[in-house]
């Protein structure tokens, strides 16, 4: 081989490239940049990123009870949570602030895995920018709010599996009332034969502490 | 080109010269592109030529290794991401495996393999992009890079789907992996196995016999086997100058004990010879890809029951009193987390044995006598990334 030759071989794959860019389909060579504000890729069901709280039918209704779980396990420590009271000065299974610092979350997913709840999930949301990073990406409770409807669109497996297992969990504590009402229920059956003590109540089936 | 004995003969008039010259203290970064991050040179040069190399480092500090003992242990696996970015996979794998070792956790089988799969697809990402980024500072500007950056992309994209994010993947879970890879995914992989090597083919068509390639690289930056070892550098570099050593082999970490593959070495030591030393590890990892997906179970757990209540609560996971050293082949060397647990949720001791820091080391050995142009391909082929340098 003389000398050059493997600068021409390798111009040659420049060539072919070139040209075979304009005619061959995007995965085999060919031109492949999707030309983003007008095109974009379709998403992919597992792609994270921030987090966002869901809530079922009305945003009443939401799921977090603020336990502040996910805020202790937050790796950069982004969130911050303040539990609501009621007028006497009762504490309520909801936030009264659920804040979010987009500045400061590096889209771990680590609050979603730690959640006993099912209320905070990663988001598909990624176009967040504004000239105001202090006030406009400290989103609060009613910024993070989305609908559980939005979650199955988004994330339609993961949202029908959860679904699924909060119906069954749910389903399961009915039953466990029912079986415990019934069983309430029975006990002042047993005096009638003329015994005078009744029986001790029956310990309650041991309930989770969710709600 | 001057000859060797154009060189002398400049040498010699240098010398018989009685006109006064003086040396010049040049700074190289640290907003300079070929730095390939926030990374300074303090060179003194003669003419060209450099005489002494200071590195300067330490822009990008973060205080990793503190943040991660203020935190669980799960929490600052997100951070291990953010060490080397280009392969946040190896990065997890290495710190999953001292924790496993810590807490004595076995991995279930499938699991194993996945995290195979998931280091080698990121030793491909990472190889191809620095030969990429080392054909920019020989001056080919840009045109292997995106060669490189369109296959890395297809990569990257099944890094999102499975693991949720193409670059901070965050995917490794004490005991196991985070998600399981769908059949979907197993087809891309095998895709990626079945075109790759044409890639490959087409790369080195375009560079490894290529004239100016070879006149850039060779001779330059010679490390020698016995300053390397001395200098306990790993991973290519180390094998481009002849050693052979591989964690992979000698260790035998995971699975990797099950696939047949072999070690390329090189013999000079010199740019090319790490350049091509990346081309052939790329072989090797296709090789074990492709016994990996044979090889994997096709169903399994994805983490070992004894670490499934944490994953919800990661915050009581407390492994048992004592140390552990996990070490993997990352595609830039060694990479090795050092733990010490005093039984609390919180790491007592975490250190980062970090390959691209350890291999920048040696690089005032390696320009010494060398233009300064040479100095950035001798940086290039170092293959280091910032992130890694200043944890």
């Amino acid at each position: 081989m003389f000398f050059g030759s493997g600068v021409l071989r390798g111009l040659m794959v420049t060539f072919k490239n070139f040209i075979a860019s304009y005619f061959r389909p995007a995965n085999q060579g060919g031109l492949f940049t999707v030309e983003y504000p007008e095109k974009r890729l379709p998403e992919k069901e597992n792609f994270r990123n921030f987090p966002f709280l869901v809530y079922d039918g009305t945003p009443e209704n939401l799921r977090c009870v603020a336990c502040d779980i996910c805020a202790k396990e937050c790796p950069p420590k982004c969130i911050y949570i303040v539990r609501e009271f009621d007028k006497e000065g009762r504490p309520l299974k909801r936030p009264a602030t659920f804040d979010i610092d987009l500045t400061v979350c590096m889209n771990c997913g680590i609050c979603e895995e730690a959640c006993p709840f099912d209320a905070i999930y990663m988001d598909h949301e990624f176009e967040v920018a504004n000239a105001n990073r202090q006030e406009k990406l400290l989103y609060h409770r009613d910024d993070l709010l989305k609908s559980n409807e939005y979650f199955h669109k988004i994330r339609p497996t993961d949202a029908e599996a959860i679904d699924q297992r909060r119906r069954e969990a749910e389903e399961k504590k009915k039953a466990a009332a029912q079986a415990a009402a019934s069983k309430a229920a029975k006990p002042p059956e047993p005096p009638k034969p003329g015994n005078a003590t009744p029986p001790p109540s029956p310990p309650k089936p041991d309930q989770p502490e969710q709600k | 080109m001057a000859t060797a004995l154009q060189q002398k003969t400049f040498q010699a008039r240098d010398a018989a010269s009685t006109i006064d010259t003086q040396t010049l203290e040049v700074n190289i970064g640290p907003q300079h592109p070929s730095t390939h991050g926030v990374f300074r040179m303090n060179v003194v040069l003669d003419g060209e030529a450099i005489v002494s190399l200071k590195p300067v480092m330490g822009y990008l500090h973060r205080n990793h290794e503190q943040i991660a003992e203020n935190m669980s242990y799960l929490g600052s696996m997100p951070y291990t991401d953010r060490l080397d970015y280009f392969n946040s996979m190896s990065n997890n794998f290495g710190y999953a495996l001292a924790v496993e070792k810590l807490a004595a956790i076995e991995v279930p089988e499938k699991a194993q393999y996945i995290r195979v799969i998931m280091a080698e697809l990121t030793r491909l990402v990472n190889h191809v992009s620095v030969i990429g980024f080392l054909l920019n500072d020989l001056g080919a500007f840009f045109t292997p890079v995106l060669y490189a950056f369109r296959e890395r992309e297809k990569i990257l994209d099944i890094f999102e789907g499975v693991a949720g994010s193409r670059m901070m993947c965050n995917y490794f879970r004490f005991g196991g992996v985070k998600r399981d890879l769908s059949p979907a995914f197993i087809d891309q992989i095998k895709g990626i196995v079945r075109e790759f090597p044409k890639f490959l083919d087409e790369f080195e068509t375009l560079l490894t016999k290529n004239e100016i390639l070879c006149m850039r690289c060779q001779n330059v930056g010679v490390l020698p086997p016995e300053l390397a070892i001395n200098a306990s550098i790993t991973g290519p570099m180390l094998r481009a100058s002849g050693v052979n050593y591989d964690i992979r082999k000698t260790d035998k970490y995971s699975v990797y004990d099950r696939f047949d593959f072999r070690i390329p070495l090189g013999k000079k030591g010199d740019v090319y010879d790490r350049y091509y030393v990346r081309i052939l590890e790329m072989r090797e990892s296709l090789k074990i890809l492709e016994q990996a997906l044979k090889q994997m179970p096709a169903s399994g757990e994805l983490v070992s029951k004894k670490m499934v209540p944490f994953l919800k609560s990661p915050r009581n996971f407390k492994p048992p009193v004592g140390e552990a050293y996990g070490r993997v082949e990352a595609p830039k060397g060694e990479l090795g987390f050092y733990l010490v647990s005093d039984g609390s949720p919180q790491p007592w001791r975490y250190h980062v044995r970090a390959p691209s820091l350890i291999n920048l080391t040696i690089l005032e050995d390696l320009c010494i006598g060398h233009k300064v142009a040479d100095a950035i391909i001798i940086l290039g082929s170092v293959d280091i990334v910032l992130g890694e340098v200043d944890h």
